[in-house]
Order: structure tokens, then C-alpha cells, then sequence
């Protein structure tokens, strides 16, 4: 049985059926009419060959193909896109299956950040009475390493609610190079989580390798096929409108292989985006809608996500807001539209402002997990443990974040009214009426324990000071210790004698543990 | 035979099983006789009361207080625990009263004049009769008077009173001073319990005792017991 992530029933939604159709009409006069500029010739030429108006120009002294892309193209594309896309996962009942007409959300980490954030407790007295002792929690960042990524991998195996693994720190050990980079992040991701991996690349060239690693550890090209223990996210848009040499590359080899892949785009309001709503969604969508199209004329059938990562500008420093309001507004337009498509959409959430855990993490990142959530994306990057825009990323925080979803997921479960439900409660307060106390309370014993009472928050502490973050820490200590199913030795020896540049660190059979 | 009918009805103690009809927690005794239904059957198999009470009643509600201790259990648990134990304790009082077998003690209670909140005094009420108890409530709105004329005609050992509002909490006060004119404040421990009312209150009136809520109250019982004895 795949996972069952959590279905929302009445999915909010911002916009008016007529809105849609009109952002869905802008998307097409600006592919169609105003273009959009490849800066990947083989791309350019794929949609010449397809009818596409395409003109040879120049950005500087880049070459570049000015590509306006007819109607019809990009209906022909959504109508032989999937509209249920299959991601994979090591063990079964961790597979995920996306439809796009269905809004089952499937809370997934991300995304590859810089930074790792350790948090210490150092102990301080209180100068004015030396007896009292407090533990504070303080937070150090420094570069992420592939242990941490084995880390957050462990961890993320065992929080409930993580849905997907997407790798959630780049990898900067000095033995890290350019070529070794992606064997080893997808090796360390899928040897500590059996949930489904996805990453973007950072060598197109490693693809085979990678591609190959994931065929030895489900034993082959058609399982793989069946099986997509891993799939890809390229955001091969550079906004306003411009398909990027590399990444499109990258698109379009994974495309050619069939495996799942995202087609992202991330626009900011206010500079590479129009600052109105109307503007930047019908920018993205047209910007994904591109990306589509290309997916399907290089590989009819390959299975893509539809990925929206749009973002609002900082007012002070027009850096990302990803903590903003109108950041939510627009995922939840762009959930919309995919689901418009029939399209399984990867949306956004949880990415906060916040530079550490704290008061102001908490409240941006739960406001648009709940909105965004409710409006019922399939595949929800929801940044378990983000932290300052993209760049950040802390374990105790993706601990944090479990718990949030733990209440949002409870929060989506239906409303368990019918007749023989109302039956049994008219039969209870009969009962209680007629005792001397009154009370209900003999009925919660059987609610109580099967589950449709909400679990008192994890890390709720005596109420005399804030424990939050010292019993997450606890908890997350708990989980490390814990531990998780690693892919199999026989396997493991096969994928190190015949995938170059793994690190041998990485081989818990090895002798270099 | 009768050390099977002890282990059962211990069991369904700590499963908070009044009767049959009661689910508790293990689906395997659904069905099966209850606390109730098993204190009849073994006083008809001439368990002696004394035995009943302390091997199953008692013992299982010690169980229960770990159990809620260790955060396994909660409080619906430990009411439901309580509850049944109240009820044979009800089954069982004819029995003690024939056999001279003294009871923990007489607690009245009541939420005082002006004040109709009930649940925290229903809870002690329920606690205080599992754990031994012999439980009189008055009810709601109760006037000064009628609990000074309780405490003179039924003679308790302890009177508890609860009040929710700071506008009734008053009553409180009132009532001591009312057993005090009646020469009846000497008579009676008396307890004071409520949202709007703390230890520093109990102090400013003259009442024995604050709880905090039913689990105080046994505590504060079981102490002035031990103090007494």
C-alpha cells in the first residue's frame, strides 16, 4: 500500500473559475506572442522542429534562440502528460502515488541549503540569584557535510509525517568535487531513508551514474521503471521567461530516460516577476507550461510535476520573502492551475524569513504550511527545518515542523457525521441526562484511544519556563539513535565497485566507519 | 474460585469497568461481568468485603494512580476507575455497616450559593468515592444555611466547597462564619476548591485546606486519615 498522505476535501481555492481561465489565457498570448528566450540550441531546435517560430539572437555575447511557442503545442503537451505520476520508494509502503486531479497532499523535505544550523545548550547563571541555572538554546551554523545529510536522511526516516526525501543540505566536504558531488548525495539519501529521494543535479554528466546506482538497488531498468526510487527537480526556467543552457540539458536527459521529474520555476514579485498577482502567476504558469511542453516533445508520456516556487521580494533588500503572505497567495494560485491541468503539482511551504528557530520561524512557516496545505498541492515542498529563506537548514527545526503537520494533518481529517454516528450520540446524552453528575466523561475513553482525539503538542513542558526546544533536541536524539533500514550489503558492495567517486565513509559495511 | 473472582474484579478496576455493558480498555472483556456485576458475585461466593476492598478495589485503584503517574493513563481513565469503585463501594455498604467495618470517613460537598458550576466538584466527587470515601453531594447553589444544617444533622468529617466566580467565592467565607456562630466550625475539615479561589484565599477565611483538584483532595483526605489514626 503506498502512503496515504492526507486527502483535503473542499481544497481552498483563491481564484474564480473565469480567473483561471483568464491566467490560463495570458499564459498561452505570452508563450505564443511574446516567447521566451533559450539559451540551449538543442531545445530551441526541438521546438522549431514542432512548428514553434524560433529565431537565432543574442543575449550579450551569448548566443540565445527567441522561441514563441504556438497554442497548439502546449495543448498537445498537457494532453499527453500524465495526470498520476508514480514516485517510488525502497520499501513499498513508502511509495507515493500523485494524481492530479486529486488533492492528497504529501508533505515533502527540502531544499539544498548552504548552511547546517547545530544548537548547544550552554548553561548560564542568573546574576542576580547564582543558585538558578538556565539552559539556553543557541545556534551555530557552519557548512553542511555529507554526514549531515546521512543525518537528516536518518531523521526524516523516522518523522512521521515526511512523506519524501529531498535532500535537504549541499554537501561541502573537502573530498566533495564537482563529479563525485551527486553519487554521493543520492547515495547518502537513499542508504538512510526508504521514503522516495529527489534532488537536482549538479553535474548533468553524473546522471548515468546516478540513474544506474537507483537500477542496482531495485535490481534493474524495467523496476526502476516500476519502481522510480528517485526522481529529479530542475528548475530549467531563469525568470522573466528564459530557459537556462545547463539545467535545460539536464531536464531534457531525464525526460529522455522517462524517469519523474519536477518542471520548476521560481519568479520574485517586484523583479523577476510582475509585483501583481495576476502577473507573476501568469508568468509562472507560462514559464511551466514552456517547460511541459519541451518534457513531452522530447519524451511523450515522461512523467513531470507541475513545480511552482514563486516568491514575493524582500521591500528592504529585495532578497526572497518567502515568509510573506502574497508568497502563500501565489503557491496556492499555482496549485490552481495544476490542478486546472490535471497536472500533479509540487508547491511550496514552511520556507520561513526567520534566521533561526524561534517565535518568528513558528508563525511564518505554520501560516503557509495550513493555507498552502488546504488548498491541497500533491507534492508539498514544505521545508521541514528551513530557515532563513533557502539557505538554512536545522535539524531540531524539520523536528519542530512534524509536529505542526501532525496537527495539520489531524485537522484535515473529515468531519465523522452520519445517522448512526448522531444515533449514538443522542443515545449518550440520554444516558448522561438521567445521572446526578452530568458529565460525558466515561465516552472519551474509547475516542480517546482510537485515535480521533488530537495528541497534546510533543514538547509541551512543565509550564513554568519554555522547553520546546530542549525536549525537540531530545527527541531528535531519540530518532538518530534509532535505527533505519539501509540498503542491503550485497548491494551496497555492488553500487561502491561500480559507481565511481563514493566516498567510502559512506559504506556502513566498510572498514573506514 | 475466589482468588479468580479477585484477580477479575481487579482487573476490571483498572479497566474502569462499571458493568458489562462498559467497553474500557481491553477489547477482550467486552461483554464480561463488571466491577459492579463481579462485587455481587463475590460477596454471593462469601468473599469477605474487607478482602473485596483492599485486594481489588484499593489495590486495583494503586495500579491505576502508576498508571496515570506514567502518563499512560488520563484522567477519563482514573474517573472511570473511580466511578467503579464508587459503585461497589455502594454495593458493598450495607455489608460494612453489618459488619462494623469503619469507612474512610463522611465527605460532604457542594458548589456554594450563586454558583452553578459543576464539573470540578462532580470530578472530586467521583474521586473522593473511589478512593474510599463515603461522598454526600449537595449539588449546585447551595445556601449557607442548608450546609450548616448538613454538617449539624449528618456530622461529616469533611465539607468541601467549590466556586468558580470571583463573585461567589464569597460564600465561602460566608459559611465559615456561619459554622462558627453555630459552634460547628471545630467539626469539620474544611476544604475549598475552584478556579477562583487559591491557597492564599483558603488562608484569608479560615478554611483548613486549598486543593488543587480531586488528586489534592485524596492526598489531603489520606494525610488528615493518617494524622488521625
Amino acid at each position: 500500500m503506498p502512503r496515504e498522505g492526507i486527502l483535503v476535501h473542499n481544497p481552498y481555492e483563491r481564484m474564480t473559475k473565469e480567473q483561471v481561465q483568464q491566467i490560463h489565457q495570458a499564459s498561452i498570448e505570452i508563450l505564443n506572442d511574446l516567447g521566451l528566450l533559450s539559451f540551449n540550441r538543442k531545445a530551441a531546435e526541438i521546438f522549431s522542429s514542432h512548428g514553434a517560430e524560433v529565431t537565432t539572437t543574442s543575449s550579450g555575447d551569448t548566443p540565445c534562440w527567441h522561441v514563441k511557442i504556438p497554442e497548439r503545442l502546449v495543448l498537445d503537451a498537457l494532453a499527453s502528460t500524465p495526470k498520476t505520476v508514480k514516485l517510488g520508494a525502497r520499501k513499498p509502503d513508502n511509495i507515493l502515488v500523485l494524481k492530479g486531479d486529486e488533492p492528497r497532499v504529501f508533505f515533502i523535505t527540502g531544499s539544498e541549503t548552504n548552511i547546517w544550523l547545530d544548537v548547544d545548550f550552554p548553561s548560564y547563571t542568573r546574576k542576580s540569584d547564582p543558585s538558578i541555572e538556565t539552559k539556553i538554546a543557541e545556534f551555530r551554523p557552519r557548512r553542511g557535510t555529507v554526514a549531515d545529510l546521512c543525518d537528516s536522511a536518518h531523521v526524516c526516516e523516522h518523522l512521521e509525517t515526511v512523506d519524501g526525501y529531498i535532500r535537504t543540505v549541499n554537501i561541502q566536504d573537502k573530498d566533495i568535487n564537482e563529479d563525485n558531488k551527486d553519487v554521493n548525495k543520492f547515495f547518502a539519501s537513499l542508504n538512510n531513508t526508504t521514503k522516495h529521494v529527489m534532488s537536482g543535479l549538479t553535474n548533468p554528466k553524473q546522471l548515468d551514474n546516478v540513474v544506474k546506482m537507483a537500477k542496482l538497488i531495485v535490481g534493474g531498468k524495467d523496476k526502476l521503471k516500476e519502481n522510480p526510487i528517485i526522481s529529479f527537480i530542475t528548475c530549467l526556467t531563469k525568470s522573466p521567461l528564459q530557459f537556462v543552457d545547463d539545467t535545460t540539458e539536464t531536464f531534457m536527459d531525464v525526460c529522455q530516460r522517462g524517469l519523474p521529474i519536477v518542471v520548476s520555476s521560481s519568479p520574485q514579485a517586484g523583479t523577476t516577476a510582475p509585483i501583481k498577482e495576476a502577473g507573476i502567476i501568469a508568468q509562472i504558469n507560462a514559464e511551466v507550461l514552456a517547460g511541459i511542453t519541451l518534457g513531452q516533445l522530447v519524451n511523450k508520456g515522461t512523467p513531470v510535476l507541475y513545480g511552482s516556487v514563486p516568491v514575493r521580494a524582500r521591500m528592504d533588500t529585495l532578497g526572497d520573502s518567502y515568509g510573506s503572505v502574497e508568497t502563500s497567495q501565489y503557491n496556492i494560485d499555482c496549485v490552481q492551475m495544476a490542478r486546472f491541468y490535471n497536472i500533479p503539482n509540487y508547491s511550496t511551504s514552511g520556507v520561513c524569513d526567520a534566521k533561526i528557530p524561534g517565535q518568528q520561524s513558528s508563525i511564518e512557516r505554520l501560516f503557509s504550511n495550513i493555507v498552502v496545505t488546504l488548498s491541497g498541492p500533491q507534492y508539498l515542498h514544505c521545508a521541514y527545518g528551513l530557515l532563513d529563506c533557502n539557505s538554512v537548514f536545522c535539524l531540531l527545526q524539520a523536528v519542530l515542523d512534524d509536529a505542526h503537520f501532525q496537527m495539520i494533518k489531524f485537522f484535515l481529517n473529515p468531519p465523522r457525521i452520519s445517522e448512526q454516528e448522531l444515533a449514538l450520540t443522542l443515545k449518550q446524552i440520554r444516558e448522561v441526562l438521567a445521572t446526578p453528575q452530568k458529565l460525558f466523561i466515561r465516552y472519551i475513553r474509547p475516542v480517546m484511544r482510537s485515535g480521533e482525539i488530537s495528541a497534546p503538542y510533543p514538547f509541551e513542558g512543565d509550564g513554568n519556563s519554555d522547553s520546546v526546544f530542549a525536549l525537540a533536541y531530545e527527541r531528535m536524539k531519540e530518532l538518530l539513535a534509532k535505527p533505519v533500514e539501509h540498503i542491503d550489503p550485497t548491494t551496497t558492495a555492488r553500487i561502491f565497485q561500480e559507481i565511481p567517486g563514493l566516498l567510502p565513509r559512506l559504506n556502513v559495511y566498510g572498514e573506514e566507519r | 474460585m475466589s482468588e479468580d473472582i479477585i484477580a477479575i474484579l481487579k482487573r476490571n478496576v483498572i479497566q474502569g469497568r462499571k458493568t458489562k455493558d462498559d467497553e474500557g480498555i481491553d477489547e477482550a472483556l467486552s461483554g464480561t461481568p463488571g466491577v459492579m456485576e463481579l462485587t455481587q458475585l463475590a460477596l454471593d461466593n462469601n468473599i469477605p468485603p474487607a478482602v473485596i476492598i483492599t485486594q481489588c478495589l484499593t489495590s486495583g485503584m494503586q495500579i491505576v494512580g502508576e498508571k496515570f503517574a506514567a502518563k499512560e493513563y488520563f484522567i477519563p481513565d482514573m474517573l472511570a476507575s473511580a466511578e467503579a469503585v464508587g459503585a461497589a463501594m455502594d454495593i458493598l455498604k450495607p455489608y460494612l455497616e453489618a459488619s462494623g467495618v469503619p469507612t474512610k470517613g463522611k465527605f460532604v460537598i457542594a458548589t456554594v450559593k450563586g454558583d452553578i458550576h459543576d464539573i470540578g466538584k462532580n470530578i472530586v466527587a467521583i474521586l473522593l468515592k473511589g478512593a474510599g470515601y463515603q461522598v454526600s453531594d449537595l449539588g449546585v447553589d447551595v445556601p449557607k444555611e442548608k450546609i450548616a444544617k448538613v454538617i449539624r444533622d449528618e456530622k461529616p468529617e469533611y465539607l468541601g466547597l467549590s466556586a468558580l466566580l470571583t463573585t461567589t467565592m464569597v460564600e465561602m467565607g460566608a459559611l465559615i462564619e456561619a459554622l462558627k456562630e453555630n459552634g460547628l466550625r471545630d467539626k469539620v475539615k474544611v476544604l475549598i476548591g475552584g478556579a477562583a479561589v487559591s491557597d492564599e484565599y483558603a488562608r484569608q477565611i479560615g478554611a483548613d485546606v486549598y486543593c488543587v483538584d480531586g488528586f489534592h483532595a485524596i492526598k489531603v483526605l489520606d494525610a488528615f486519615q493518617e494524622a488521625k489514626a
